[in-house]
């Protein structure tokens, strides 16, 4: 213990003290959420694969040198092997080249799907959230009638009206899907609406386009982010199940759903056929959720530490 | 110190009801009365469900009145037009209670602070820059802080941030909705002495609603007490604490705790039987008869009306 | 009066992104059967912490109750007991009560089956025998028509009867400590009285030890024996209640005191306030936590961590003025005396 000398004992008060810094450094919601996606593993593997994947759909076609049209009766329903590592179908093309190729469409669409779906749903909540009252109930009855649509009629009727294909098909599931995606930003908004920061902007004299833009939306974008996120799967598995159906990616351009409704009946001799396709819908569908799931609770401004 | 005797705000016999159910009214705020004079701090107590904030809000405009009106330098503040809403808001500015909830927490505290700058066009650029510094230091925060977000400051700091956006755009008169209830004891007197400072040296006109009644008191010129929402005492602070009329301000009054062991002791409370009972479908009469120590047969027939009882001290009470 | 609580050397600490939090660092005190000891200090300080610890429920991790510190009740410590002892402590030995009584409460379950569930856990009850039981707590903390409440949801309850029915649930097993967490700080004043005197009712009737955790001294000084002051995650002095409120020591202790608003302060006039906030714990002053803000601060204080040191046999405080070489400090006129 160093002595203790008279001077230190001369009182020097706290004026110039900063005792109101702030020592940690600053983060915004979105680095925050970023950091905190990082840290869950099964969502980083998730993304990762989903890269992966992506990437593999813009240049997976290319890379064994078969066009995934191209024919050969003589290669038909051949086993993997190390040429054609997928395998042929029965047409002889390379399944290979034919996943990739319709990965791309499958995911196209769901991608698409999924943000035409949230921005028709977040525009229509967001109205109905925001004023609420008469207009709110209106809004949501119609909402009511769309939803109970049953989506198989729907799907039908838009096909018998547009030509079969990728457009028909994005058509017939955002027509009524955009549905759940309004009802989830009008709760969110009317939440939010009560919240003392809005009613502090309005004291402030914000018109009502300030206020959405600048503090309702920001707020109820996490939200989106997550609710696309988890509707992506739903559209690739829906373009999978109306192409089974035959409603959907019609020859020569494929899809994975048109792969495993092309490989069905062979799948007591040639398993491997619908095995790839199926493989791909799962692994895509699978990641997305997962990486919905990490995304809900990086954003999540309750679960912050 | 504040009697400059022009009156800013007259608040006539304003009602705010809410409808709960098929038959259900709330009577948040029943037939209150009271004025305001510049430049002077007019608090309001009274416990939960009192309606106290209704009242501040209905003032504010934020509700429509049910009834009565609200009169603010001569306008029926819910009869006005879009633009003079706006115009209103520059000279009408409200702080709230839980600094947890009144900052947005997706923006910066500078673009917090400078939202009403921006509504209302007072200033771009540099001059936006240096007024938002300059109320930031106002309020005693550095020019640092106007980056950060609010999840990084403590609840007494946000409550200043929230005062700097209220007075970022020079209003006359602010209504301070409980700004201190969420925060320590030690903090709150930071926060009260900045008001007052601000009163001060800017001549703001403040209603001052708390639960608090030695914070109240402390801030206030004069003090109206609210029961169930009705304003049942109304007297300078001096007064109100000196000379207590009304049962229920008694029984609050003893209520405060004292830090200070031998007082508590020998204190003699007076014990409020239950519980305050709801505002729904409230009874005839005067609302605080059944827990009221000195309640005879009219107090359950005839609501009493606040007069004036002494020079500028009004009681609704049928004892006097 | 033996002591059935005795903490000694309590450090926590939480693990965040941003690095270690030191909560509590440092803490020894203790607790005598049936007395009431009021742990006080401002948002952060560690109250919360500490007073959680002692029922093990900081989730562990990000939060850690160093090795080195003791809870020691009962003769075992609690920091080294396994999950199943601590749920037959939790309860019947120890009982918290929370600031919040909305959210403590469950609202799908009637408030006599919440009072039930730690009579049928702890004391093995049947359900009819626990749920009379229950009617009497009800009975017991002033609840009327307790037999119709007791078959009611926390809904149909108001503020101050939701804080009694938790209380309620809290003493239903008799337990030694009863923990009161800023129990009325959400409510009225005059509800604020009557819980008040309803713990200290109980107190004497059931013998229960409380620890009393607020910021607010006005409570405090109805309902307590002792006092211990916390700031930055220490214990900077701690009395009897005549102590600290007649003769205190720390420039801190002076600071809440007068805080706290008072009816006879001169209207408009400036109240006592400290500058600034407490520090952030995850980068703790190296010398006296409270220097930046105190008024008395010295050299020294910047430096090193003040001693200890004793004023009577309950009385202590942690303060460089109180060293042989520092210059005498009067308790400010404010609070010396002021009858």
């Amino acid at each position: 213990m160093a002595q203790l000398s008279k001077e230190k004992f001369q009182i020097i008060g706290c004026e110039n003290a900063n005792s109101d810094e702030i020592l940690r450094a600053s983060m915004t919601y979105w680095q925050d959420a970023w950091r905190r996606l990082k840290q869950n593993k099964v969502a980083t593997t998730s993304l990762i694969i989903l890269v992966l994947i992506s990437l593999m759909t813009v240049v997976g076609q290319y890379i064994n040198g078969f066009e995934f049209q191209l024919t050969d009766n003589n290669l038909s329903n051949v086993k993997p092997n190390l040429t054609h590592w997928f395998g042929t179908d029965n047409l002889g093309r390379d399944i290979f080249s034919r996943v990739w190729a319709g990965g791309r469409v499958s995911i196209i669409i769901g991608i698409i799907g999924a943000f035409i779906d949230t921005v028709i749903g977040s525009i229509y909540g967001g109205i109905s959230g925001f004023f609420g009252g008469i207009v709110d109930d209106i809004m949501m009855r119609i909402v009511e009638i769309l939803g109970s649509i049953p989506y198989l009629i729907v799907v039908i009727l838009v096909s018998l009206i547009f030509k079969k294909g990728m457009i028909a098909i994005i058509i017939a599931m955002t027509i009524t899907g955009w549905v759940g995606m309004a009802r989830l930003v009008r709760g969110q908004l009317l939440q939010i609406k009560e919240q003392e920061y809005v009613l502090a902007a309005a004291a402030l004299g914000a018109n009502p386009s300030r206020i959405i833009a600048r503090h309702l939306l920001p707020n109820t974008l996490g939200i989106m982010i997550v609710s696309i996120t988890f509707s992506i799967p739903g559209f690739i598995f829906g373009e999978a199940f109306l192409s089974y159906l035959g409603q959907g990616i019609q020859s020569p351009n494929t899809s994975w759903g048109a792969l495993a409704s092309a490989a069905q009946p062979n799948l007591m001799f040639y398993p491997y056929q619908l095995f790839f396709p199926s493989l791909f819908i799962s692994l895509t569908m699978l990641s997305f959720t997962l990486l919905g799931d990490g995304l809900r609770d990086a954003l999540d401004p309750r679960l912050r530490q | 110190m504040a009697n400059t005797n022009e009156i800013l705000i007259e608040v006539k016999n304003l009602k705010k009801y809410f409808q709960v159910g098929k038959h259900a009214t709330l009577k948040a705020v029943d037939d209150v009365s009271f004025f305001i004079r510049k430049g002077e701090t007019l608090g309001l107590v009274g416990e939960s469900g009192c309606g106290k904030t209704t009242c501040g809000r209905t003032v504010m405009g934020m509700y429509s009145a049910t009834g009565g009106e609200v009169i603010f330098d001569g306008v029926d503040v819910h009869k006005l037009d879009k633009k003079a809403k706006k115009d209103f808001a520059r000279r009408a500015q409200i702080i709230f209670q839980d600094p947890y909830a009144s900052l947005n927490p997706r923006m910066t505290v500078g673009d917090i602070i400078g939202e009403g700058i921006d509504i209302h066009n007072l200033y771009t650029g540099q001059k936006r820059t240096n007024r938002i510094y300059e109320l930031l230091q106002l309020v005693g925060l550095n020019k640092e802080h106007g980056s950060r977000f609010p999840h990084e400051f403590s609840g007494g700091q946000r409550q200043r941030i929230g005062i700097a956006r209220a007075l970022a755009i020079e209003p006359e008169f602010i209504v301070c909705d409980e700004p201190i209830s969420a925060l320590d004891v030690s903090i709150q007197a930071q926060i009260v002495n900045l008001l007052i400072q601000l009163q001060q040296e800017l001549g703001l006109t403040y209603l001052f609603i708390a639960h608090d009644l030695s914070m109240v008191k402390h801030i206030s010129d004069r003090v109206g007490v609210m029961y169930l929402g009705a304003m049942v005492e109304l007297a300078s602070s001096h007064d109100l604490y000196e000379k207590p009329l009304h049962p229920y301000t008694q029984a609050l009054l003893s209520a405060i705790p004292v830090p200070d062991p031998e007082v508590e002791r020998n204190k003699a409370r007076i014990k409020l039987e239950g519980e305050v009972p709801s505002p729904i479908n409230p009874k005839p009469g005067c609302r605080f008869a059944p827990r009221c120590a000195y309640a005879k047969p009219i107090c359950s027939e005839q609501t009493p009306i606040l007069k004036e009882v002494e020079k500028e001290h009004y009681v609704a009470c049928h004892l006097f | 009066m033996e002591k059935i609580l005795e903490v000694k050397d309590l450090r926590v600490s939480f693990h965040t992104y941003a690095g270690e939090v030191q909560a509590v660092r440092g803490i020894s005190f203790y607790l005598k059967k049936g007395e009431t000891l009021a742990v006080v200090g401002e948002s952060g300080c560690g109250k919360t912490v500490t007073s959680k610890s002692l029922m093990r429920l900081i989730p562990e991790p990000p939060g850690e109750i160093k090795k080195g510190s003791q809870i020691l009740f009962d003769g075992r410590d609690i920091s080294l007991m396994s999950e199943r002892e601590l749920r037959e402590l939790r309860g019947s030995d120890i009982s918290m009560i929370f600031q919040d009584p909305m959210t403590s409460l469950n609202p799908t379950m009637t408030i006599g089956k919440q009072i039930s569930e730690s009579l049928v856990i702890h004391r093995g009850m049947s359900k009819t025998e626990a749920m009379s039981e229950a009617i009497k707590m009800l009975d017991l903390v002033n609840i009327p028509d307790a037999d119709k409440r007791a078959h009611q949801y926390p809904h149909e309850f108001s503020g101050g009867m939701r804080q009694r029915a938790m209380i309620a649930i809290a003493l239903a097993c008799n337990p030694k400590i009863l923990i009161a967490d800023e129990p009325t700080t959400a409510l009225d004043v005059t509800i604020q009285a009557q819980i008040m005197e309803l713990i200290a009712d109980l107190q004497v009737k059931l013998g229960t030890a409380v620890i009393l955790v607020t910021h607010d001294l006005g409570v405090v000084a109805d309902v307590a024996d002792r006092i211990q002051v916390m700031y930055a995650g220490q214990i900077i002095e701690h009395g009897t209640i005549d102590e600290i409120f007649k003769s205190p020591q720390h420039p801190y202790t002076w600071a809440l005191l007068q805080s706290v608003p008072r009816l006879d302060t001169k209207n408009k006039g400036k109240l006592y306030s400290l500058k600034g906030t407490p520090p952030d714990l995850i980068k703790p002053p190296i010398g006296c936590p409270f220097a930046a803000r105190c008024e008395y601060c010295m050299q020294i204080c910047r430096e090193e961590m003040p001693e200890v040191t004793v004023i009577s046999e309950n009385h202590e405080v942690l303060c460089w003025l109180k060293h042989s070489m520092a210059p005498k400090i009067d308790i400010p006129e404010a609070l010396r005396g002021d009858k």
